[in-house]
């Protein structure tokens, strides 16, 4: 079952921000998410993410561009309708090549974009968990899973927090589950 | 920690009270309230779009007759407005794809903007090829679709064709590349509102952005892809525009140097149209802090580079034209510039070639009046470029007998500014109610290149060597030291 109660620290400045994010990590503290209003260089590397396999994803769907254009023309002009025109070869390789590409980004594009917005839970209307308006605006968060914390730990990450320059640190509980 | 940047390099965020709130402020500002020359110009070229649909309902009522082609000249404005359309479309994506894969960081204040005008500019430039096949109910068929007449299929050996695939692959490449970039700001956008209805609609164009880890990592992936795969697909598209041309037995078009002038050329006229946009937009919502007058420079930077190719590439033709040894490609050129369009070459030598030349001088590249008169100077000299490789190149072909001359017709003008009007209400919609200026990209370079950073990298360099590396920033400094 999703977590409802969560601890919100607040941060101001990048580079605070980062530096608290390594030591609240090397301290051994879970951190549940990371909320920030840009990207922060250097922030996958401090919270330990694995490197996202969304270039992979673009790279086979570009590879399906590819094969799908030069079998579909190769189909068409040998096969299905073979046309004279003027004379010149029924299977000409090098004017098949700007379409192969053009479709091949156009693949890669659209599969990749879609891929990402299914990974990231992106669609319109979807109403996300706001764990505070102004991580959108000028603040960084670090979100705490508070649910089976006691209240002793609690208390540690919350001065762990204000001693790592926090501005702000409190509690946020959900009443209704994640969508 | 962050990338190194030289403290004698110019901010790209002016202003000393500048932090993370005030560019949220500053930014979103201009979607919070409706200015009354807002509303003016909205209506205005509105109206005018209104009389673009009149137009094209007349062509499509009456026939292409409508227009001004005669049996000669069986290509005129619409395809120098096609061309010119996608050209403007072109510096959109070179802002955000090669510039970002260049890490300039110039591009953070003007990117979102020149994104916008290269959808809308590709949405003018597609009507034109597509009214001019007079039976427009007919145009899907331009596309390989399964039918039940052979079933027969297009000619994938045409550059037409080759064009029908780069332009809406390139059309919906950018509209992933902008609204992927859109939706962390809508998203502060979402988080600031009032009302409710506001918040209904940002929250779904929103899609339900968190700014989370996870998906900033996925959302830099994806951009640093996407500006890979534009990267070629805008060279790609305007070469095989050239292809329409180059790849037929036209005297005047028949020239292999086409593909690499083509695509200077719309970098040139796409930048020229992104500073009369920006020029128009930092005075009307006073955005003078984040697009500076060191982001104008370096565009005009590259207006000099790329005018100063495409006038190399005008005399290299008349170069091979001369050489080829080729009587009737010599003629065609002779024409183009001593017969009677010889008012269209001078103006566009003149617009394209030699005006660009002021900014080899900074304090022209820094000027404000003359970056827009400049501006409004390449977008018609590139005009008249494409203007006079089509109508010149076709007028007096190998047939005295049929030599012709091109007037346009109410039509062709109502389409053409017709379609000034659509681009220009398009992008005044855009600027109301869309973040002009990616917030998020300006705010991940605040710490490194805006002035409050300078200012506070400057102070500690200053304590430590003396006051010495403090220069820049002097005046605010000095006043700081003595409080």
């Amino acid at each position: 079952m999703a977590s409802n109660k969560f601890i919100v620290g607040l941060w101001d400045h990048e580079e605070v921000y980062l530096h608290a994010v390594e030591h609240i990590r090397h301290e051994g503290i879970e951190i549940y998410d990371s909320l920030t209003p840009f990207p922060v260089h250097g922030l996958d590397e401090a919270l330990g993410l694995k490197e996202t396999r969304l270039h992979s994803a673009g790279f086979l769907f570009g590879a399906t561009g590819t094969t799908l254009a030069l079998t579909f023309m190769s189909w068409v002009m040998t096969t299905n309708y073979p046309l004279d025109f003027g004379g010149k070869p029924y299977w000409p390789l090098p004017s098949f090549i700007p379409i192969t590409f053009e479709m091949t980004v156009l693949f890669s594009a659209w599969g990749m974009t879609l891929t990402y917005l299914v990974r990231n839970k992106l669609w319109p209307g979807r109403v996300p968990r706001i764990f505070d308006t102004r991580t959108t605006d000028d603040r960084l968060a670090l979100i705490f899973d508070a649910e089976k914390l006691s209240e002793s730990q609690i208390s540690n990450i919350k001065a762990m927090c204000k001693s790592q320059g926090a501005i702000d640190v409190k509690d946020k509980v959900f009443t209704e589950n994640e969508a | 920690m962050h990338a190194y940047e030289s403290e004698f390099r110019e901010p790209l965020i002016n202003g000393l009270d500048k932090n993370y709130t005030k560019i949220t402020d500053d930014l979103v500002a201009p979607t919070e309230r409706m200015s009354a020359m807002w509303l003016i110009s909205t209506l205005l070229t509105g109206a005018g779009a209104l009389f673009f649909v009149f137009c094209l309902g007349w062509t499509v009522w009456f026939g292409i007759g409508t227009w001004g082609l005669n049996k000669t000249i069986g290509w005129a404005w619409d395809i120098t407005n096609f061309v010119w359309w996608i050209g403007i479309g072109h510096a959109g994506t070179l802002i955000s794809a090669i510039l970002l894969l260049f890490r300039q960081r110039y591009r953070t204040g003007i990117n979102r903007a020149a994104e916008a005008m290269t959808i809308f500019a590709v949405i003018c430039a597609g009507m034109f090829p597509v009214f001019h096949m007079g039976r427009v109910w007919d145009a899907p068929f331009i596309f390989p679709i399964p039918n039940t007449r052979g079933p027969v299929w297009p000619n994938f050996n045409s550059p037409l064709l080759w064009d029908v695939f780069a332009i809406s692959t390139y059309f919906s490449v950018s509209l992933l590349f902008w609204y992927s970039g859109l939706l962390p700001d809508f998203a502060t956008i979402r988080d600031r509102s009032k009302g409710k209805f506001r918040k209904w609609i940002y929250n779904i164009a929103a899609f339900g952005w968190t700014g989370s880890a996870k998906q900033w990592q996925r959302f830099e992936s994806l951009s640093l892809v996407l500006a890979a795969l534009s990267t070629p697909l805008v060279l790609s598209v305007h070469t095989i525009v050239s292809f329409d041309f180059a790849t037929s037995v036209i005297p005047g078009w028949h020239t292999t140097i086409f593909p690499p002038y083509f695509v200077a050329g719309a970098i040139f006229s796409g930048f020229a149209m992104v500073e009369t946009l920006m020029l128009i937009v930092r005075k009307l919502f006073n955005l003078e802090d984040y697009i500076t007058i060191n982001h104008i420079e370096s565009m005009n930077k590259i207006i000099v580079l790329t005018g100063s190719i495409v006038g190399i590439a005008y005399l290299t033709e008349l170069f091979m034209a001369w050489y080829s040894g080729y009587l009737y490609e010599q003629f065609a050129f002779y024409n183009r510039i001593l017969g009677k369009y010889l008012w269209a070459y001078a103006l566009m030598m003149s617009c394209n070639v030699l005006s660009p030349q002021l900014y080899w001088f900074k304090s022209m590249r820094r000027n404000i009046y003359v970056t827009f008169i400049l501006s409004i100077f390449v977008n018609i000299g590139m005009w008249f470029e494409r203007f006079v490789i089509i109508v010149t190149s076709l007028a007096d072909d190998y047939l005295p007998s049929s030599w012709a001359y091109f007037s346009p017709t109410w039509v062709d003008i109502g389409i053409y500014t017709g379609s000034i009007s659509v681009f220009l209400f398009l992008f005044l919609l855009f600027s109301r109610f869309f973040p002009t200026i990616a917030i998020a990209e300006v705010k991940s370079i605040f710490r490194t290149s805006s002035e409050v950073a300078k200012a506070e990298r400057a102070k500690k360099e200053g304590a430590a060597h003396g006051g010495f590396m403090g220069f820049q920033h002097v005046g605010p400094l000095d006043k700081d030291a003595k409080n």
